[in-house]
């Protein structure tokens, strides 16, 4: 109902019977108008993101885990050890409450999978129409390693670029939870944390290690495109080497994507310094998440092109953008 | 993966690369009809290996970039009524009409939804029976069976919120338009692999006997593609010009009977306008009067009496006829790109310019990437 999310009665209740018994903690209890949090050293990070995947579940994940994994990746990613999560809600009035329940308790599960704390939060409750079922904001707090990765400025020619595991596995996995798709797979979303192979390979590569970034929305070409565009160089890849499972390669053959576009939710690219790329892969092959990290390509001086791919017989063509259908809502 | 590697093995696809070279005594004009096939010989390099070999000319074999301005702006105008919902294939939504692109209607109200199948929007029409659902029914002979059976569930199930906005084409009276014509410079046809597996290839024989022109019918994989330029290759270089089916694992010759017999029980065969083509004789379907109440047109009072023109600029016309190459046009890469275009080959999955823009060769890039 929307007197749930009015304030009153109806939402301590909402609030009390079912958010604080799933994310229960001294800081979130206590119920003040902010969190109090304890003194650090040392910088800190911190990163927004606002979750609106529809269906809100799919297989290997859901908006709650996805909630916690995305937040929880941005911050691995720039070498910061997530602490602390706020999590707001927007409902859609008429949401049933089972639905509610599963969806928290996926949130809850992933907050103590990745040791991060859920201390604040907000819940609004919008007419029926107004949101598709249940939308998620999280923010998260870290603190930021002495020595983080110094991001894609610091590419070099000759240096090596790493994905973390089979690309394309949470857009497919979603589009084909889709309703309206009635394809039969076994496709299952990457959706996970990244904090732990992330701050092993800090530990083992220290500065060796350039950059790290999640392939979200629009891919590893995404993040490609980005990182040449920062470091100036051109960025080569080869279309043989990209990790990509046949349940994905045979869904993006039929729907005419390009698994390089499609987004990811558990998985990174990482540049490091040539002579550096076997220690990563050994670090990242030692970890459940990234056990399937593969070196795709590698950076070079700048060319005409900012990323290139070498596909079938000719010479290496510019990566574009995607063309064709826009994907529908994956995160 | 299976069914789809051994026809992109890079080691056989040399060997076919070096037989055409071998067998070709001078460079000959092969046009590949479909779009798919397009994509396929830029996606693979297959282009750039024959340059100065064999010239590709480009053919028209883009649904979406047929399609009629008129009947794109009568999508819009449906999917702004209110108690219209229009459903898609995505390809369709991104293609400029003469104000909009339907995604752009979308963005202003329009109820517009991607669908993967016609059937999906008979589904759509059934939960919904307060809205209706229309289906925008664009594409060559490979589609047309399924929105005919679309039909036909609708029908069955007594759904009477269903209808069709009917744009499809045929293949078969664009290449005869494009024979015939005095400029043409096209010596064999690559035949549409997917529309044969429908229609056959018996009615080539015809074509090819009329116009002495080998017309081969050729998949979309590299190794399809190398195989159907070969086996043309040949056939000019013994001065043969007959019908040849390279793409066996998909086509026989009479077709795909079943398909052929629904498309026939809902549609008849009907002169249609084809942007940047004009009127193709016989060139598109349409339903048959028995089934009008299915066609959106009749049912929501479609106005073809305002011709509307393509922008100026746009040379899609002579794209989609083969007379130049993509990169030829002033605006490609410049005023024309896929977040931008000015025409809808540049934004069809199956468009050629779109596959020029995609594929391109870094040494043409000339905004930097």
């Amino acid at each position: 109902m929307l007197a749930h999310g009015e304030g009153g009665r109806l939402t301590r209740r909402l609030i009390r019977e079912r958010i604080l018994s799933a994310f229960g903690n001294d800081i979130l209890e206590s119920m003040d108008d902010a969190a109090r949090l304890p003194a650090m050293n040392g910088q800190l990070a911190m990163t927004t993101d606002s979750f609106v995947v529809s269906p809100l579940f799919f297989p290997g994940g859901d908006i709650g885990s996805l909630a916690v994994y995305g937040t929880v990746n941005d911050l691995a990613v720039s070498g910061a050890r997530p602490l602390y999560l706020t999590v707001s809600l927007i409902l859609e009035e008429g949401l049933p409450i089972v639905v509610l329940d599963r969806v928290l308790h996926s949130l809850a599960a992933a907050a103590r999978r990745t040791d991060i704390r859920i201390v604040a939060g907000d819940t609004k409750v919008v007419p029926r129409g107004v949101a598709d079922g249940l939308f998620i904001n999280t923010t998260g707090v870290g603190q930021l390693l002495e020595t983080p990765p110094p991001g894609p400025t610091a590419l070099q020619a000759e240096d090596e670029l790493i994905v973390t595991g089979s690309i394309g596995r949470h857009g497919m996995a979603v589009l084909c939870a889709r309703e309206e798709l009635l394809l039969q797979s076994s496709l299952q979303s990457d959706c996970g944390p990244l904090w732990e192979p992330a701050s092993l390979l800090m530990d083992r590569l220290g500065t060796r290690l350039r950059c790290m970034r999640d392939a979200t929305r629009g891919g590893v070409a995404a993040v490609l495109q980005e990182w040449a565009e920062s470091s100036q160089l051109t960025l080569e890849i080869e279309e043989t080497r990209l990790p990509v499972s046949p349940e994905v390669r045979g869904a993006c053959e039929l729907l005419g994507l390009d698994p390089v576009h499609v987004a990811n939710e558990g998985t990174m690219v990482v540049a490091v310094e040539r002579d550096a790329l076997g220690d990563a892969l050994s670090v990242l092959h030692s970890h459940p998440q990234t056990c399937d990290a593969v070196r795709i390509g590698r950076g070079t001086e700048r060319k005409l092109a900012a990323v290139v791919i070498q596909r079938g017989l000719g010479s290496p063509q510019p990566l574009d953008d995607p063309l064709g259908a826009p994907l529908p809502r994956i995160c | 993966m299976k069914y789809l590697d051994e026809y992109r093995d890079p080691q056989a696809a040399r060997k076919l690369l070096d037989e055409i070279r071998r067998r070709t005594t001078r460079q000959w004009t092969l046009m590949e009809v479909c779009g798919g096939q397009t994509h396929g010989l830029l996606r693979y390099g297959i282009e750039s290996e024959l340059d100065g070999v064999i010239e590709l000319i480009h053919g028209p074999g883009c649904p979406v970039c047929v399609t009629p301005l008129e009947a794109i702006d009568f999508a819009q105008q449906l999917a702004l009524r209110g108690d219209v919902l229009l459903t898609s294939f995505g390809d369709m939504l991104r293609v400029p009409g003469s104000q909009q692109s339907l995604l752009e209607t979308q963005a202003a109200g329009g109820r517009i939804r991607i669908v993967y199948s016609p059937l999906d929007a008979v589904e759509l029409a059934r939960r919904h029976p307060d809205t209706e659902v229309v289906f925008f029914a664009v594409g060559f002979e490979t589609t047309a069976p399924a929105t005919a059976l679309a039909v036909k569930h609708a029908f069955r199930d007594g759904i009477d919120n269903f209808s069709l906005l009917v744009s499809h084409v045929r293949v078969l009276p664009a290449m005869e338009l494009l024979a015939q014509s005095p400029q043409n410079r096209v010596q064999a046809f690559l035949a549409a692999g997917h529309v044969c597996t429908i229609t056959g290839y018996e009615s080539y024989y015809d074509f090819a006997d009329r116009f002495q022109l080998p017309v081969v019918v050729t998949g979309f994989e590299p190794l399809d593609l190398l195989e159907g330029i070969l086996a043309a290759v040949t056939q000019l270089e013994s001065g043969r010009s007959c019908v040849e089916n390279c793409y066996s694992r998909s086509v026989r010759s009479e077709g795909n009977l079943i398909a052929q017999d629904i498309v026939r029980e809902m549609y008849e065969v009907c002169d249609r306008p084809w942007r940047g083509f004009g009127t193709v004789p016989q060139g598109g379907l349409q339903l048959r009067d028995e089934w009008s109440q299915f066609d959106a047109a009749k049912r929501f009072n479609m106005n073809l009496s305002l011709p509307v023109i393509d922008d100026a600029r746009c040379r899609s016309a002579d794209v989609l006829a083969g007379r130049i190459k993509p990169t030829a046009c002033e605006e490609f890469d410049r005023d024309c790109t896929p977040d931008r275009p000015l025409g809808a080959p540049m934004v069809s999955s199956e468009g050629a310019c779109a596959a020029y823009y995609r594929y391109r060769n870094p040494q043409q890039v000339t905004s930097g990437g």
